[in-house]
């Protein structure tokens, strides 16, 4: 094995080793006090769904792209 | 100016591609779901019109939720297009259509702790095309409910028809389309990845990725290339599109939303689209929501490019030119804006109780689109083949609905 694959391997496990120990202990930084602001309907990513559903059902349509149109659910935890 | 015709038959403008109606059908059913949150309940009933370019499509939707127990919902929804089509693609070969494509969905989302599993089914019916699509995904909240995670997965499956008009009776029918040897099918599936993020107390960011594979019969049989006639003097001659018979894409897109300190809310939204018939698309969006009193008010902005397909082109320099030929709009190159207002009263029913939070909402879209390579070849005869103006597109959308929360 040569110097620099090692060098690579010791790279990527470190990298690994540093991204699992950030993912261990998140905390939560907006604290659910204050997410009030994502209780409001106008903070919601699909506010009226049948209705931007249409709409984008009229532009791809006449697109030649498709997909990822963002219509998901939205990590509110405003429950 | 000649025309020198493919074989006539019944041609006319396919609204939606099926697969994309699907993944649209599917917006709808997945759009509300928050992990640890079920859907709220309620009753959605729309009218829509679409009138451009010679094409009018209108029709109701009606989409319903309701919490069976604590931790399901069940959906059920209709959509109707009621299309009458006189477009620049119908006028080029054949007669103007009426036509009626309905759609049914159900699906359910149960709660579990903080994950939501979603799953449904989505049928649609036209005279010359069926699509059945099966979906499910599996939604997680995670590091203190700030983040959350999708993974959906959807199958679709397709059968594809031909209306014709019978010559001798002058009615139209359905025939089989036989392709590599049997009736013609179009398999797709779709994985998708979304992931969510509250950023701050005012602003939440959305990223969504979505692989897309089709196989099979994937052209418009209505539409047509054309090709440079031989003797040249400015006549073309029609034949029929050959597409490639698989099709894989990739997408990504993020949102930004922020809360604005005087009670509104702004959007940002970028989409990146490729894919291996060689289309590249981007496009942006802008959203402003502003609440008054009783009221809501939405504006929007959006803009769109894409470059055309490897095998598109507006005129061919001959028959059989190349393996892959097609000159469907929507792989064309081009580029459009869309500008949308809305409007949102909200109103509660005296004594009914469970009446209390009901909207009754309009909306107004106007599309631009400006073709770079599709021309307008109703007027060959007066430019030649190849000289015509570029066509442009210009239509009015508009909605009327009413929302009921129970």
């Amino acid at each position: 094995m040569s110097m620099t694959s090692k060098l690579m391997r010791t790279l990527a496990a470190t990298t690994l080793l540093a991204a699992l120990a950030g993912c261990a202990t998140p905390g939560p930084w907006v604290k659910p006090y204050e997410r009030e602001h994502f209780a409001d309907p106008i903070m919601s990513f699909a506010r009226n769904p049948v209705s931007s559903t249409y709409l984008d059902h009229v532009l791809e349509s006449r697109e030649g792209a498709r997909g990822a149109t963002g219509a998901v659910g939205g990590g509110c935890g405003c429950n | 100016m000649q025309l020198a015709h493919a074989p006539a038959r019944a041609r006319r403008e396919r609204a939606l591609s099926p697969f994309a109606r699907t993944l649209l059908a599917l917006c709808v059913l997945t759009a509300p779901v928050i992990a640890g949150v079920l859907p709220e309940d309620r009753f959605d009933a729309l009218w829509h019109d679409y009138n451009g370019g010679d094409i009018t499509v209108q029709g109701p939707s009606v989409l319903v939720r309701k919490k069976a127990t604590d931790n399901l919902s069940l959906t059920a929804g209709y959509y109707e297009d009621m299309i009458s089509s006189a477009s620049i693609d119908v006028k080029l070969s054949a007669s103007p259509y009426h036509e009626k494509r309905q759609q049914e969905n159900v699906g359910f989302d149960f709660l579990h702790g903080k994950s939501t599993y979603s799953a449904g089914y989505i049928h649609s019916k036209e005279p010359d095309y069926t699509a059945n699509t099966a979906f499910y995904s599996v939604t997680q909240d995670m590091f203190g409910d700030l983040t959350t995670l999708t993974l959906g997965y959807r199958r679709g499956w397709d059968r594809v028809f031909e209306d014709r008009k019978d010559p001798q009776t002058g009615r139209i029918v359905t025939d089989t389309i036989i392709y590599n040897g049997r009736p013609a099918t179009a398999d797709h599936r779709g994985y998708t990845l979304s992931l969510s993020q509250i950023l701050t107390r005012n602003s939440i960011l959305s990223f969504n990725y979505e692989l897309l594979t089709d196989q099979g019969y994937l052209a418009n049989p209505y539409r047509k290339i054309r090709y440079l006639s031989p003797g040249g003097g400015g006549l073309f001659t029609l034949a029929d599109q050959v597409y490639p018979n698989t099709r894989t894409s990739n997408a990504f897109s993020v949102q930004l939303k922020y809360y604005l300190p005087w009670h509104a809310a702004v959007t940002g939204q970028y989409r990146f689209f490729r894919d291996t018939w060689g289309i590249v698309a981007n496009n942006i969006e802008l959203d402003y929501t502003q609440p008054w009193h009783r009221w809501v008010f939405d504006g929007s902005i959006r803009a769109y490019e894409q470059t055309h397909a490897d095998f598109y082109s507006d005129l061919f320099p001959r028959a059989d030119f190349q393996n892959f030929e097609a000159r469907d709009r929507e792989l064309a190159a081009f580029h459009s804006y869309t500008l949308g207002v809305g409007a949102s009263y909200q109103f509660g029913i005296g004594s009914v109780s469970w009446l209390q939070k009901n909207t009754i909402n309009v909306r107004a879209d106007h599309l631009i689109v400006n073709y770079s390579d599709f021309r307008n070849a109703l007027l060959a005869g007066e430019f030649g083949a190849g000289d015509e103006p570029l066509y442009k597109l210009n239509a009015n959308i508009f909605q009327v609905f009413v929302s009921i929360w129970f």
